[in-house]
């Protein structure tokens, strides 16, 4: 490898790590302000699946499509949202990205591929398999994001065979963390195996380790590169963890200890940061970055603190 | 006599409309190959090919969500829910999707989306095959709900439909498919009514199938000294309601006649806005509607069930008989 492609290797993961950082910060920053009374409503955070939107959202070209959940701040981040207006979007200003008309589980930023954040588990895979429609006719790629709750919900199977009979280009991310809401997979998703229902609809699936950036980024290139090659849909099943509980209410009590310790023994952001000291990226240069990533959400943050609210006027309008 | 049959006005909307934009594509349960079960949409898969015309698999949900997901990056779908009495399964993808993108995302892209399902009783489908769907969407925000009463306005509404930046659920009633008349106007708007006839003693108003049956009502009545004005609605969503309030301030008398039942239906809806507005307009409003039931299938049940124009003469002779003329 040349020196030259080195440095490129060496920025491209250095800014996935920084993208990673921000989503984490995002959140806790989140957490913060909801207790603040600034976040209204409820929300979902995205800490400790960091490794998921960003290694898929980093092989994805301009003119892809991507669909997220109310667990979606992340895939938002990823896809390449500013940091500002999403803040702004989660307090309710009227610089929000969705001029606070969204609000935390609902958000639409077209303008970086995000079709958009989907309230009701199992909404992005419908909206995603639209997308792969005008996908196909671009040679781009439409990525449906969605949790393991969602392999129960008619909208995962009506797609998968759907984008499976049409020969979509298509990327089925599930972000298996374990439960939904506050049910273990195991008790309520028969056979606790996502990647086998994919197979029963002839669409190649693979098991991924949601928390190692470098599998993510391996197996979404290798499922990207069959769908703009015509060859239709993947599922790549990402075995991951939420470091917090199902939304703002749920402290979690009901994950055993020991599990809980174990994921986050294997949490995404130090690997990542291990991995970049053992390929000799300078410490000094994954500091810079922490900084940087640090600083533009502070500005973010205090901007859109200083936002003003929508007029309420506004609200009625919808000319539809 | 031009004759235009219904189920060929649809079929003509879509092909002049797919020819005039190739963003227009068109899918649904056996409606390429087949030609659709009412055989409304034969021919158009051959003209268009594959990638605009196709077959889907029986997964309702899975029709809307991707419906949904192509009109906001690009595509103008037109999908057809083959009976309306399916959209209980395409539901989240209709209003929680579709309805709701152009207002929750500030305006950042419209849904330009058309679903056509058959509709209405008298074809003795029984309980599942034979609702009218469209007072289910009225209370949702950012939904179109458009349903013709003639071949003329099937052709000129869908292809106003499809242009609309917005979703448009599209009603046809089976009883119609069959029905041949003149040609219209290319375009006919949405939210507009139409004044079928017009008259000085009642206004009736009705939509889809409902309208052929008023007139032919108001036909009668006229032998019998009673001069009835007929308002076709064309959509429920929006409502014109000022042509049914321009209408009430001359004849004084409403009767609004929906194939369905009166609770939660639409014709309650608009005699309450009708009352709220022009009160002091009113000497008399009433509805008929359908027993609170489903769609019965013997045909003596499902014709008991059915407002037709003979009810509705019926029911305005009792009702007004000595008080007109």
């Amino acid at each position: 490898m040349t020196v030259t492609e080195d440095a490129r290797m060496e920025a491209a993961v250095l800014e996935r790590y920084g993208r990673m950082l921000l989503i984490r910060l995002f959140e806790a920053e989140m957490h913060r302000l909801f207790l603040r009374g600034e976040v209204h409503g409820t929300t979902h955070l995205y800490t400790g699946q960091e490794a998921v939107a960003v290694g898929v959202c980093g092989v994805l070209r301009e003119g892809d499509w991507v669909a997220g959940t109310y667990r979606g701040h992340g895939h938002a981040l990823a896809a390449g949202t500013e940091p500002q207006p999403l803040v702004a979007e989660m307090l309710g200003r009227a610089t929000g990205v969705c001029g606070g008309r969204a609000g935390s589980m609902n958000v639409v930023d077209l303008a970086h591929g995000l079709v958009g954040c989907f309230g009701i588990v199992g909404g992005s895979i419908g909206a995603a398999t639209g997308a792969a429609l005008s996908a196909k006719r671009t040679g781009n790629v439409a990525v449906a994001f969605f949790g393991d709750g969602a392999t129960n919900q008619g909208y995962f199977h009506e797609c998968l065979n759907f984008a499976r009979v049409h020969g979509l280009p298509m990327v089925f991310v599930c972000e298996n963390n374990f439960y939904g809401v506050f049910a273990p997979m195991q008790q309520v998703t028969a056979g606790a195996d996502i990647a086998a229902r994919a197979r029963a609809y002839d669409v190649p699936a693979r098991l991924v380790d949601g928390n190692d950036l470098w599998a993510m980024t391996d197996a979404a290139n290798e499922a990207a590169a069959r769908a703009r090659g015509g060859d239709g849909p993947t599922l790549l099943e990402c075995q991951t963890y939420r470091h917090y509980g199902h939304s703002k209410s749920d402290p979690a009590t009901y994950r055993p200890k020991e599990e809980v310790e174990r994921w986050l023994a294997r949490d995404p952001l130090t690997l990542a940061r291990t991995r970049l000291l053992e390929l000799n990226v300078p410490e000094g240069e994954i500091e810079r970055t922490e900084q940087d990533v640090r600083a533009r959400l502070d500005r973010a943050v205090e901007a859109a603190l200083a936002a003003p609210y929508p007029e309420p006027e506004s609200a009625a309008e919808f000319a539809a | 006599m031009s004759a235009l049959e219904f189920r060929v006005a649809i079929r003509d909307a879509l092909a002049e409309e797919m020819e005039r934009d190739e963003r227009v594509i068109f899918f649904g349960e056996d409606v390429a190959a087949a030609g659709g079960v009412f055989k409304a949409t034969p021919g158009l898969h051959e003209r268009f090919g594959d990638e605009r015309v196709f077959d889907t698999p029986i997964s309702e949900l899975a029709l809307a969500g991707a419906a949904f997901g192509s009109a906001v990056t690009g595509l103008r779908p037109v999908f057809e829910i083959m009976f309306g009495d399916f959209m209980t399964l395409a539901m989240d993808a209709l209003v929680n999707q579709a309805a709701k993108y152009w207002y929750i995302s500030n305006e950042q892209a419209s849904v330009p989306l058309v679903v056509r399902s058959a509709v209405g009783g008298g074809g003795r489908f029984g309980a599942m095959h034979s609702q009218i769907h469209g007072t289910w969407f009225q209370g949702v925000p950012g939904l179109k709900i458009a349903m013709p009463s003639s071949p003329a306005e099937a052709k000129g509404m869908l292809k106003s439909a499809i242009r609309d930046p917005n979703p448009v659920i599209f009603l046809e009633h089976k009883r119609l498919y069959s029905v041949k008349g003149p040609e219209g106007p290319e375009l006919v708007p949405l939210g507009e009514a139409n004044v079928a006839r017009t008259g000085e003693d009642l206004t009736i108003v009705s939509i889809g199938r409902g309208v052929p049956d008023a007139l032919a009502a108001a036909e009668t009545l006229a032998d019998e000294g009673i001069d009835a004005e007929v308002i076709d609605l064309r959509t429920l969503r929006p409502l014109d309601l000022a042509t049914v309030l321009e209408s009430v301030g001359r004849t004084n008398r409403l009767l609004a006649v929906e194939e369905g039942p009166r609770t939660g239906g639409w014709a309650t809806g608009l005699l309450g806005a009708v009352a709220e507005a022009a009160l002091h307009d009113l000497d008399d409003a009433w509805i008929v509607a359908t027993a609170e039931t489903p769609v019965p299938y013997s045909p003596t049940l499902e014709d008991a069930y059915m407002p037709d124009a003979e009810t509705i003469v019926a029911d305005v002779r009792a009702r007004l008989g000595a008080a007109v003329g």
